[in-house]
């Protein structure tokens, strides 16, 4: 077939079958990116789902007392100090500075004898 | 010393002699289109970056005619080009005779010649390119494949015309609106035609807020432009990393003409969202750009000798290119249109427009025409989605004309 000197029915149907060329290819690139999007759905529902998993039995037990600041949670070391005087002294602090007491970290309370 | 006479020698060897010799007057005429050009990119800001270089190789190119009536100083030699596309000449595709005869902008074409600047510009296109708003809407593909609808029309109203095979399809690619798409299939196809497809290519696409709404307007009603579409999903960094890796390797398989540009568009985009490569994706984008772009407009402009560019032909290519684009955008709001009522009226029909490959402008246009009918409608994010798919339209495009003519 000659190329260079084509008839209007031969550059008809190069016409259409280019069309039909970039229509056929760019869907086969879409089911591409379709499955790929798909494949990390996936993968992302996954591992959302896996995260509550793993923190559900850790979270039941310390359900029952109340919530603690991260600097009381066992961590904060009471000397001469009753529980309920440090408790007391720990509302203070936040109060007096503004913040939330859960934000926080108090390392250790000691009762100051003169 | 014979001073009437000295004069009269310079006067003779003077670029301006060559105003009355033979064709100079054509040359004379390019000179003033290559200042209305100027005139265009400066003043009325139609695609200045290339406007201006292209504009200032055409005058360099024409001048050099008048220089080098009084010796070989011509910058640009469309002879010697002649030669090297004519397949009895003993230059035939030589490089080495180019090299040895040639002058600065020859030189410069060099890098037109061989496909090297359309590729490298794809890599920074593909650097400044996030196809996250496509990996997050898929079927923006098909607005993007639509949208190709008026490179094919365009070709066959070449043909109806008389143009040569290659030559419609070199016309017809105006179409795909993208510019460095153009120069790569038209310097392989059809060479005489290059500094009228570039101008066309580049003047349209800078026309883009002209042309499209009027035809927005018309293909679509006023509850379609209304539309507000939903935010669509978050894409991972991962997929964004691995799709210029899949797309590169599954276009270029199924059409191998398509791997300079598709190659250097997905190498850009890979630069750009590893993470890792920052400092390339930067060159790519800016620096690489700007130098490719200059040596480019330049080159190319220099092309639009008076004997090639003063012809029926120009008008006939000013006047396709312009179809062209008018019906790409009409392809592209169809797609739009069919996917409004495949959605249950949920995809605004006016997204479909972006489809022509004018990034980021047919998107901006279709989010300014959206949020002229509903003041609440963010478009741009949604059109960016056909807009990036049309780049890759429009380079598989290429590739089947490139494999059917090349």
């Amino acid at each position: 077939m000659d190329l260079v000197n084509i008839s209007l029915g031969t550059g008809a149907a190069v016409g259409l079958l280019g069309y039909c060329v970039v229509f056929i290819g760019l869907i086969l690139l879409m089911l591409v990116v379709m499955a790929l999007a798909k494949y990390f759905i996936n993968k992302a529902k996954k591992e959302s789902e896996a995260v509550p998993v793993k923190t559900a039995p850790a979270a039941e037990p310390t359900a029952a007392p109340a919530p603690k600041a991260p600097g009381s949670a066992g961590e904060i070391k009471l000397y001469d100090t009753d529980p309920r005087d440090a408790a007391m002294i720990m509302a203070i602090v936040a109060d007096t500075m503004g913040k939330p007491i859960n934000e926080l970290r108090f390392k250790s309370i000691k009762e100051v004898k003169e | 010393m014979d001073v009437l006479g000295t004069l009269q020698k310079l006067a003779l060897e003077s670029g301006f002699a060559g105003f009355f010799m033979d064709g100079g007057w054509k040359n004379l005429v390019m000179i003033i289109i290559a200042f209305v050009l100027l005139y265009l990119g400066i003043v009325k800001k139609f695609e200045p970056l290339l406007l201006c270089g292209i504009a200032f190789g055409c005058l360099l190119s024409n001048l050099s005619y008048f220089i080098s009536l009084g010796g070989d100083n011509a910058m640009y030699h469309p002879e010697m080009w002649a030669e090297f596309l004519d397949a009895t000449s003993p230059y035939y595709h030589s490089y080495g005779h180019i090299m040895q005869n040639c002058g600065l902008l020859d030189f410069f074409y060099i890098g037109v010649k061989a496909g090297i600047y359309p590729s490298l510009i794809f890599m920074g296109v593909g650097a400044m390119t996030d196809f996250g708003p496509l990996l997050s809407n898929p079927k923006s593909l098909l607005l993007g494949a639509a949208a190709q609808l008026g490179v094919f029309v365009a070709f066959f109203g070449a043909i109806a015309l008389g143009f040569t095979g290659p030559q419609a399809a070199s016309i017809g690619i105006i179409g795909g609106a993208d510019g460095p798409t153009a120069i790569y299939l038209t310097t392989k196809l059809a060479p005489e035609l290059l500094g009228p497809i570039a101008i066309a290519a580049y003047s349209y696409m800078a026309l883009i807020p002209l042309i499209q709404p009027p035809l927005m307007k018309l293909c679509t009603t006023d509850e379609m432009r209304k539309v507000k579409m939903e935010q669509t999903r978050e894409v991972t960094k991962t997929e964004k990393i691995i799709f210029p890796i899949v797309v590169a390797s599954f276009v270029i398989l199924l059409l191998p003409s398509t791997a300079p540009l598709i190659g250097c568009l997905m190498l850009g985009n890979l630069f750009r969202e590893t993470g890792v490569t920052d400092r390339l994706s930067d060159t790519a984008q800016n620096a690489l750009m700007n130098i490719v772009t200059i040596f480019l407009a330049t080159s190319v402009g220099a092309t639009m000798t008076a004997q090639t560019f003063l012809s029926l032909q120009t008008i006939y290519i000013i006047v396709l290119g312009l179809v062209a684009f008018g019906i790409s955008t009409v392809g592209g709001l169809i797609g739009g249109v069919a996917m409004y009522y495949g959605s249950g009226k949920k995809v605004n029909p006016l997204i479909g427009s972006a489809g022509v490959s004018a990034v980021p402008m047919a998107a901006r246009v279709s989010q300014d025409v959206g949020k002229k009918y509903n003041k609440t409608n963010y478009l741009l994010m949604h059109a960016m989605g056909p807009n990036v798919a049309g780049v890759i339209g429009s380079a598989i495009a290429a590739g089947f004309l490139l494999s059917v003519f090349g």
